[in-house]
């Protein structure tokens, strides 16, 4: 056996505070929660992550609104089984669509049977097979949410929307970071991160 | 063919972002400054993990482009390479490297793959904090890039010298947005 398989560890080596709550995999030298601890370690990459968040989610040249893109990164977000995130952007789809959490909670279990629009439905379809692997996006798809009405844009925003959140889901769990276990709490933040966007607020807050 | 109007003949990625500059600047932005900034890795090392992520993710065009970026700056050992995407855990890679590309496979599934055993070995092999980070991330985004250019089933060259030609400006200039020629 080769000493790199040898000396594999075992304990658990989780960072502890001195609360004892369980820290993430690395000492990003805060404990904010979700993306925000990573992103404040290093301020370099967060700087491009956030670029591309605001463009894809928020601006307004976008004939999706930020509540259907919203929408589509809870959902893909939920697929990956990341708490944080679908927490986090189902706080703030809720905030834009005027919608209650049971709303986003049926969306995430099957969207056929809620009241989004056939044109959304066709596109949650094209993200969850995204989340599954690009090659999983089959022309039929593509078919129908072009018959359903998306533009050749909102088909290309659907897919990056959905990548982004395989990258941002990767991120926030790769690295173990702690989240809030209060849904409420999300709900509370929606509103924040609606008016403050993604470019230009304080991690700290 | 692929499944919006992109310009034709243009490969991969290059296609998508002259598609949709306004979303491409930063994800060039990202890819600079997490394959060429200032890292712990160095830039060969942190192309090696791109092209293992890709491999893993069976995306071609990703794959073979940062694969040949990886050998254009690993220069006289390029060889290693290929040895990581054949078969990594045999390959001629530090201890190190093999630790961290464990991780960044476990990424490449799903984020809570990764254990704290996996980041335990790598510390062991003496891996810092922003290697793991770094690692962490590469895997993360390149688990975008893939998706990305497949999702939309882009244009993926055939040819080996059309990648060698790839790999060398990757590794010389780096990540800039290209232009539409139009």
């Amino acid at each position: 056996m080769k000493k790199w398989e040898n000396e594999w560890p075992k304990k658990d080596t989780h960072y502890h505070n001195h609360q004892n709550k369980k820290m993430a995999h690395i000492n990003l030298g805060n404990e904010l929660p979700g993306i925000r601890g990573p992103m404040a370690f290093r301020p370099e990459t967060a700087k491009p992550l956030n670029e591309l968040a605001e463009i894809l989610l928020r601006d307004d040249n976008n004939t999706l609104s930020r509540g259907e893109r919203e929408l589509i990164a809870t959902y893909v977000s939920y697929l990956n089984n990341c708490f944080f995130c679908q927490n986090a952007h189902g706080g703030i789809a809720q905030y834009y669509l005027q919608c209650d959490i049971q709303f986003i909670d049926g969306v995430k279990k099957d969207f056929n049977s809620m009241a989004v629009t056939n044109k959304m439905k066709a596109l949650l379809s094209v993200a969850a097979s995204v989340q599954k692997g690009g090659k999983f996006v089959t022309t039929e798809q593509i078919e129908a949410a072009k018959n359903a009405g998306a533009t050749d844009i909102e088909i290309h925003d659907t897919v990056l929307i959905a990548a982004a959140f395989c990258m941002f889901n990767r991120y926030v769990d790769g690295l173990g970071t702690s989240a809030p276990t209060d849904r409420q709490f999300y709900i509370g933040r929606g509103k924040q991160r609606a008016e403050e966007g993604y470019l230009h607020f304080d991690l700290y807050k | 063919m692929a499944h919006i109007k992109v310009e034709e003949g243009v490969p991969g990625i290059r296609s998508l972002v002259m598609f949709r500059p306004e979303t491409g600047k930063p994800l060039y932005e990202l890819a600079q400054v997490l394959l060429r900034g200032p890292s712990p890795l160095s830039e060969a090392e942190r192309e090696l993990i791109a092209a293992y992520v890709s491999k893993r993710n069976d995306t071609v065009f990703c794959m073979m482009s940062h694969a040949a970026a990886s050998r254009e700056l690993y220069g006289d050992n390029r060889n290693i390479v290929d040895e990581v995407l054949k078969d990594m855990l045999h390959s001629g890679v530090s201890d190190k490297m093999k630790a961290l590309l464990n991780i960044a496979g476990k990424v490449q599934i799903l984020g809570k793959e990764v254990l704290p055993e996996d980041i335990a070995a790598a510390r062991l092999f003496g891996a810092d904090d922003r290697e793991i980070h770094d690692t962490v991330l590469i895997a993360a985004s390149f688990s975008m890039f893939n998706r990305y250019v497949d999702g939309l089933a882009s244009f993926t060259p055939t040819d080996t010298a059309t990648y060698e030609e790839m790999g060398k400006r990757m590794a010389e200039k780096g990540y800039a947005l290209p232009q539409s020629s139009k």
